[in-house]
């Protein structure tokens, strides 16, 4: 889905918060929440693509404003809700008060059948999808020129892992993009990559293959 | 509570919202404490940068290991002992050079090789950092006082799958002959995201 979380190249964002040694945890609350979606994923409630979908799916106010350990609270509570462990009624009994969760999901979607199969070197281009559910491809390498510059072994494919869609494990290339490539004359340059699934990818005809 | 009673009630605060989503667990029978235990045992003694920082020195000291660790990092790191979570398959294993300066994020969440570098510090996980880094990389180091030379090319890699990455920094010269234990001591976790140099 085209939302609120996939911040790659948005502007208007000011500067990045640095401190040498910052924290990954403020609260004692955050340390308790990050290790019960662990034990979620552990006992099987949901998967990791699940989970990261789950947080997608926020309200796009919510997710904005929510702190990091706060979206990983939502979606751990929206999952349990929608997989039949706890109800949202007892959630809100217990925390007397309103609890959000995330919006519902769209459909999911299998591998695609003409996937390339590619090697490091192949020229690609990242299709041009627009997908309703879970997907891993960042919205500014659509419809983008790249090359791969490595290949990992098969992982499962997330935009059916998140859905409890079957579908093959497959592998995703990291594809090297220039920074010019994805926004012309708009940007810094730099080389990005990124790790792409198969069924996100053509081969990229520009050059006679 | 209806969906209209819901918009007029007061959200609950976070902490209680926290409260209760582990105390609904617990009621069905979850060990949450266990759970928790176990976990802040994990991240506070064993995925710690440390580790990282380990695999660096030893790849500064040992050309065969460096090699090793350049083809497949997830082997060269099982064999320090390092674990990985079953879903991190992949670690690629990222080199600076004079000419190259390597940097990690994550646009869509947090992704990051956990138990080599630790969890991720939360700027990594901010919109901040996640928005600008692949479109203005230059600005975003030097801003977080890493200015590079001109000459020196960037190369961003974004965490969108399940691969993970980590930067090899460059030896300091000044450190040439130093024992392995004593370098593993100067590499930090932001030289291993790549937003600093040593």
């Amino acid at each position: 889905m085209d939302g609120i979380h996939d911040l790659g190249g948005r502007q208007g964002f000011g500067p990045v918060r640095h401190a040498p040694d910052a924290p990954a945890f403020h609260a004692a609350w955050e340390k308790r929440i990050n290790a019960l979606y662990g034990l979620a994923v552990r006992r099987g409630v949901f998967n990791m693509d699940e989970y990261r979908h789950a947080i997608e799916r926020m309200e796009p106010r919510h997710y904005l404003s929510a702190s990091y350990y706060e979206r990983t609270l939502t979606s751990l509570a929206t999952l349990c809700v929608e997989k039949g462990v706890v109800t949202r009624e007892e959630l809100e009994r217990r925390a007397e008060g309103a609890f959000p969760l995330a919006l519902p999901a769209a459909a999911g979607r299998t591998n695609l059948v003409t996937r390339p199969r590619l090697a490091v070197g192949d020229r690609v281009r990242v299709r041009d999808d627009h997908v309703p559910g879970h997907v891993r491809m960042p919205a500014y390498i659509r419809g983008k020129r790249g090359v791969v510059v490595g290949v990992s072994p098969a992982y499962p494919f997330p935009d059916a892992h998140a859905h409890g869609v079957a579908a093959e494990d497959e592998r995703t290339c990291d594809v090297r993009f220039s920074s010019i490539e994805l926004w012309p004359d708009a940007a810094e340059p730099a080389m990005v990559h990124a790790g792409v699934f198969e069924s996100y990818l053509e081969r990229d005809g520009s050059d006679g293959r | 509570m209806s969906e209209t009673a819901r918009a007029v009630q007061a959200t609950a605060p976070v902490e209680r919202r926290a409260a209760a989503i582990e105390a609904a667990l617990e009621a069905q029978g979850w060990k949450a404490g266990e759970g928790i235990a176990e976990a802040t045992r994990k991240v506070e003694e064993e995925w710690l940068p440390a580790n990282g920082a380990r695999l660096v020195a030893k790849a500064w000291c040992d050309p065969d290991f460096k090699r090793r660790l350049l083809a497949d990092g997830r082997a060269a790191a099982l064999e320090l002992g390092f674990e990985f979570p079953r879903h991190h398959r992949h670690l690629v294993v990222l080199e600076n050079t004079p000419a190259v300066h390597n940097v990690i994020c994550c646009t869509l969440c947090s992704c990051t090789a956990f138990t080599i570098i630790g969890l991720p510090p939360d700027w990594y996980k901010d919109l901040e950092y996640r928005a600008r880094v692949v479109r203005e990389s230059r600005t975003v180091l030097k801003e977080m006082g890493l200015e590079l030379p001109p000459e020196v090319e960037i190369r961003v890699w974004d965490t969108t799958a399940d691969t993970r990455y980590v930067v090899l920094p460059m030896q300091p010269p000044g450190t040439i002959g130093w024992p392995e234990e004593r370098l593993a001591g100067i590499v930090t976790r932001d030289s291993m995201i790549g937003v600093a140099r040593l």
